[in-house]
């Protein structure tokens, strides 16, 4: 496997907008590739003041156990550094596939795609998890 | 012996293709009258007598290969869609295949006449051949029309339980990023995907923040139904949407209590309404009479 090696050519690139970050994955996430993925995204949430983290996955066609358990796990990283992390852009097969395997991603918020992902950040932040500011109803 | 007698079955076969090619305008002109043909080509009759030629065809091509008994043989690629659709307009006016039988069947006595006159002996042997072929291969043509009308026939059923699915399953966008899903009738795991697939593709498309899940007309919730709710939740919440099942009636939430199942996760209100005015109240946005109308 040629990505059993990551490097910083092949490594998935972390943006920084304001106090957001944001992270395109595009083709398929090698397991090496996204643990590599989940030591930048927590050094940089510690390093810098970020208050959220978007990872956009609309370019992700296969989502398997290993990386939703990854995902997770960068979610709950960043969530102990006090920012929250936006799942974004999961395509409708891929979250058919989750969904039949059983990986609903409980703790992980999630939006349609990084403009919804943007805007959700942008709302006052709610500690239910649900990925929705909580009213009182 | 055993040579001799296919040597017989190939030229009596051979001598009903030759009866069957030089009677063909015959044939055609008695069975354009019958009324298989004749009440599925109702605009001319010309068009009944080149249906009936095209079969008489068909029959002689198989006929001269010998495979009589063979409904699988060549000759009857080329009629076996116009039999199709024969046989399929007859169904639709509510004949059973049965009936549809009965009328291929009636095509064989007037080519036997025909036949029986050919020969200045009905008595001989060659005569009595002639008929036994003629029958086999007629009752060849009635098997290969039941088939075609069968097999047309589970088409038609797949195909409309495919659109079944399809009208039964309606993604509505009831407001800008709020779209609802009214469930009716029993939710199988099949309907569930075909539920779960339109609705995370309208989820894209109508770029929706809430779904609404109504199951104001599934008429029981077991738990097999209550799991394939909380997949479809599941899989909305993963798109980024959030999910409200609506319509619980008090039947079936004492139901859902009784066995025990768990809608935790998921998030209810008791009528479509409600769960509309909640989607609303998330999105900040007011609904209200004008205050002129107070």
């Amino acid at each position: 496997m040629t990505a059993s090696i990551p490097d910083r050519a092949t490594a998935v690139p972390v943006l920084a907008l304001g106090q957001t970050l944001l992270v395109s994955v595009q083709g398929e996430l090698y397991d090496t590739l996204a643990e590599q993925l989940q030591h930048d995204i927590t050094l940089r949430v510690a390093d810098s003041e970020v208050s959220g983290v978007i990872i956009d996955i609309s370019g992700v066609e296969i989502v398997d156990s290993y990386l939703g358990r990854v995902l997770a796990e960068i979610a709950a990283g960043a969530r102990l550094m006090a920012a929250r992390t936006v799942l974004a852009g999961m395509r409708p097969d891929v979250a058919i596939t989750l969904v039949e395997l059983g990986l609903t991603l409980p703790g992980l918020i999630t939006a349609l795609d990084v403009e919804c992902a943007l805007e959700l950040l942008a709302r006052p932040s709610a500690p239910n998890g649900s990925g929705l500011p909580e009213r009182a109803a | 012996m055993q040579l001799s007698e296919q040597e017989t079955v190939a030229s009596s076969a051979r001598a009903l293709t030759g009866f069957l090619t030089r009677r063909r305008e015959q044939i055609a002109q008695r069975w354009a009258d019958v009324p298989l043909f004749r009440s599925v080509f109702t605009v001319s009759r010309d068009e009944a007598v080149e249906a009936c030629k095209s079969v008489v065809d068909a029959l002689a091509v198989v006929a001269s290969t010998g495979r009589l008994e063979d409904i699988e043989a060549p000759g009857f690629d080329t009629v076996r869609e116009q039999l199709g659709s024969m046989s399929g307009s007859r169904s639709r006016i509510g004949l059973s295949p049965a009936r549809i039988a009965e009328e291929v069947a009636a095509l064989r006595p007037s080519v036997a006449e025909l036949l029986r006159a050919e020969f200045p002996d009905p008595a001989a042997t060659e005569a009595t051949e002639g008929l036994l072929d003629l029958t086999i291969l007629m009752g060849t043509l009635r098997l290969v029309t039941m088939q075609t009308a069968l097999s047309a026939g589970e088409e038609l059923i797949a195909r409309q339980r495919q659109q079944l699915h399809e009208v039964a399953t309606p993604v509505i966008n009831l407001w800008e990023g709020i779209v609802a899903v009214p469930l009716i009738g029993t939710l199988d795991s099949a309907r569930s995907q075909v539920v779960m697939e339109s609705l995370l593709q309208s989820i894209v498309t109508q770029r929706a923040r809430y779904v609404i899940l109504d199951i104001t007309g599934v008429p029981t919730v077991d738990s097999l139904v209550a799991q394939h709710l909380m997949k479809t939740v599941a899989a909305a919440r993963l798109m980024g949407a959030d999910c409200v099942v609506s319509g619980i009636r008090p039947a079936t939430a004492q139901t859902i209590v009784q066995l025990g199942i768990d809608l935790g996760s998921v998030l209810t209100r008791a009528s479509l309404a409600d769960a509309l005015a909640y989607a609303l109240r998330h999105q900040d946005i007011d609904v209200s009479a004008r205050a002129s109308l107070r």
